[in-house]
């Protein structure tokens, strides 16, 4: 396994936009991601609700019924646990289903048919059976959702082995995350930041699929001082923050995990081997969250090289607020620029 | 026949054989009856080896559980007519998804006994691989298979298999009463009825979800559970081999022709306990029990036999022999198994492809049981923790 230090950049805006590059809204960019699957592999289809001729409630399938058919793009009846179920067995006859779950607290119903089925059977049956399943899931706050639309369930199905649990945090990485997932002969919990939907950015829609996306962090910002570790939504809030910190003086490293199962400690220890300091940053409760994980991992490998414990910042182990008080709820580049502060009074 | 579910309305249930062996000439059963005439001697004598043969399997199974050589089991006794004969009308093509008690199914399938007990030994959370018999593993979370059933069938539409009596494909699923309150058995009629996917679920009516009778799962007979749902649904006398493979054969042939899902209720008793670590004695009457080991399926097939001419002492002699050698297999193979080694048993196929976590710790605990665990369990190359800054 390569560390992140002998990995280059790979983000688009890094090299010089390729001809093939577009900008696209992040939903946009795993609509072609998902049209480019389905045009490679007529194994491919999509399941979920209102995802045919409505393009799903927030577009994601926009046009995709209309080019592949109703057998490949499939309005399933409004249950959950019936839409993996029976991903399972499509998988189980050769096919890889992409399912969507209409929104993050709506993935409970599913929660058994995802944890104590499509994670294990690949090994109760020794390897014979593979399940190449992806579930989409628009998770997050942010955008002003009434009760169970603004969860981040992820730390769940982390826990569960068998499964593989992404975010991407950028439409490049959407677009090519979504096409490896797809791809992979394992089950993919495939967590779309809900708030990142309409923000763009340039998608090179030639870039190479097949470059463990699903196993590796990436370095989005280089630093020396502290390391801001976050995936998904919070990864702009980590930038944004990296900003605020360069204008103090402060260089501040952002790593965007990318997958939270399998975590990229490598790449984590040896960035915060090199800053000596780690604030983690997610939506979910920081109670029990990934962040917990990350904290355990770096304090085990970087010991001797921590000038402050590792801080988290995230949600409260209160149900996810009312829309009215989720900014507050969220974590904001203020109460990340607050963590960091404690870091550096160490 | 009609029997009643513990109230006094008369339930509509298909016998073509009675408990004394009789076959039974109703008004409006001629199809069935018309399957079941084209049975040969031979094929009724080769139903009749199948079902004492599951038997043999669960005293077998019982006996080593016993004697510590399984952690548990789970007898069909008393379920042997549903399972035979419901698995003499598949085809080779067709695909099965059992719960954890089709012992007799998996024995009409050809898979290996032992194989079938890698599960209960507990060196197997599966057992055999499911494409070699188009049947798959056991599933132990109550109905969550029948929706796995119904994408596959969902799969097979997909696939577009030809609609043909004999060679196009259908898919079955089994489970029991109590999986028949399950979300998932319901979700999976739904999506099979609004797909017309090529299914059929057969119930197995034992009676008994362990210690709860079928009054605490269902108001109405519950073959009237996929009528709602717009199943074509069929109760049977699940005692009578016949009436199970007419039924059966009938709704495999209406998945193979394009004609959707089906149901079908095998009103049967779980004679035995629920598993070896059941106690029946607390819950129910042995006056029950007993009266249902008058209407035992073997007993009732034997009957027919005899009357028919099919069955001599050669034969039984023939199947018994049988029977001693599975069972010597049986004790001979189970003992045998032990799980492999515990590192590959563990960490091997939890994915299809490497995981960094499971890698590391496989890793880490190997070197741990060789007596050298290395200072990181994250597998991070170099231990010294990035040294004092």
């Amino acid at each position: 396994m390569t560390t992140m230090a002998e990995r280059t950049h790979t983000t688009a805006s890094a090299s010089e936009p390729a001809s093939s590059t577009r900008t696209l809204s992040f939903s946009k960019a795993i609509n072609e991601g998902l049209r480019a699957a389905m045009r490679h592999d007529d194994k491919v289809m999509l399941m979920g609700e209102d995802i045919g001729p409505l393009g799903g409630v927030f577009r994601v399938t926009d046009g995709l019924q209309a080019e592949f058919g109703e057998q490949r793009v499939v309005d399933t009846p409004l249950a959950e646990s019936g839409i993996v179920g029976t991903a399972i067995g499509l998988a189980m006859r050769g096919y890889r289903p992409v399912c969507e779950i209409q929104f993050d607290g709506f993935v409970f119903p599913a929660f058994n048919q995802i944890t104590t089925q499509l994670s294990k059977i690949h090994n109760r049956t020794r390897g014979a059976v593979q399940m190449p399943v992806v579930i989409r899931i628009p998770y997050g706050g942010g955008i002003g959702g009434v009760e169970h639309h603004g969860e981040s369930p992820e730390a769940l199905f982390a826990h569960t082995a068998g499964l593989r649990v992404v975010s991407p945090s950028s439409p490049q990485d959407a677009y090519t995350m979504i096409q490896e997932a797809i791809a992979s002969p394992d089950p993919v919990l495939f967590f779309e930041p809900k708030s990142r939907y309409w923000g763009k950015g340039p998608v090179d829609l030639e870039a190479p699929v097949g470059t463990d996306t699903l196993n590796t962090a990436q370095v989005i910002r280089q630093g020396t001082d502290v390391t801001l570790v976050a995936y998904g939504p919070s990864v702009t809030t980590a930038v944004k923050t990296a900003e605020a910190l360069a204008e103090e003086g402060r260089s501040a490293e952002v790593l965007d995990l990318r997958a939270i199962s399998p975590i990229d400690t490598a790449a984590v220890v040896a960035s915060v081997r090199k800053t000596g300091r780690c604030v983690v940053i997610h939506e979910a409760p920081v109670f029990f969250g990934a962040g917990a994980e990350i904290a355990a991992r770096v304090t085990e490998e970087c010991f001797y090289a921590l000038e402050a414990p590792v801080l988290r910042v995230g949600g409260f182990h209160t149900p996810y607020p009312v829309a009215k008080h989720e900014h507050e709820y969220l974590p904001s580049v203020d109460r990340v620029l607050d963590a960091v502060d404690r870091a550096f009074a160490h | 026949m009609t029997t009643t579910n513990g109230s006094n309305e008369a339930i509509p249930t298909l016998q073509l054989l009675d408990p004394q062996g009789n076959r039974v000439t109703t008004r409006g059963t001629k199809g069935y009856r018309d399957r079941a005439a084209a049975l040969t001697a031979e094929d009724l004598r080769g139903m009749y080896r199948d079902m004492v043969l599951t038997r043999r399997f669960d005293d077998e199974a019982t006996s080593l559980q016993r004697q510590g050589e399984l952690a548990l089991f789970a007898p069909a006794r008393g379920q042997e007519a549903a399972q035979v004969g419901s698995a003499h009308a598949l085809r080779p093509q067709d695909y099965v998804f059992p719960s954890y008690r089709e012992h007799g199914v998996l024995h009409v399938r050809g898979l290996d006994p032992v194989d079938r007990l890698r599960f209960f030994r507990g060196s197997d959370h599966g057992g055999w691989n499911p494409t070699e018999h188009n049947t798959s593993v056991y599933t132990i979370v109550i109905g969550a298979h029948t929706l796995h059933a119904t994408g596959y069938a969902m799969g097979v539409q997909r696939d577009g298999t030809p609609h043909d009596k004999n060679d196009g494909t259908a898919v079955i699923t089994y489970f029991g009463d109590g999986a028949t309150s399950q979300g998932d058995v319901n979700e999976a009629m739904i999506y099979a009825a609004v797909n017309d996917a090529p299914v059929v679920f057969f119930l197995q009516n034992n009676q008994w979800a362990i210690s709860e009778p079928t009054s605490r799962q269902t108001k109405i007979p519950l073959y009237k559970r996929g009528e709602a749902f717009g199943l074509p649904s069929l109760r049977v006398d699940g005692n009578d081999v016949l009436a199970v493979y007419a039924a059966t054969q009938e709704a495999l042939e209406r998945a193979r022709t394009g004609q959707g899902p089906s149901f079908i209720e095998a009103f049967t008793y779980r004679m035995g306990a629920h598993t070896t670590s059941d106690d029946p004695t607390r819950y129910r009457t042995s006056e029950q029990e007993e009266q249902w080991r008058r209407r035992d399926p073997i007993d009732r097939l034997a009957a027919l036999l005899r009357a028919e001419g099919a069955l001599d002492a050669d034969f039984d002699a023939e199947i018994k022999a049988e029977g001693d050698e599975l069972g010597a297999q049986l004790r001979d193979g189970v003992r045998a198994l032990d799980g492999g080694s515990a590192v590959a048993s563990t960490f091997d196929d939890v994915y299809a492809t490497p995981h960094g976590v499971v890698a590391a710790e496989r890793a880490w605990y190997e070197a741990y049981e060789a007596g050298d665990p290395p200072a990181s369990q994250y597998a991070i190359a170099d231990s010294a923790q990035g040294g004092a800054r």
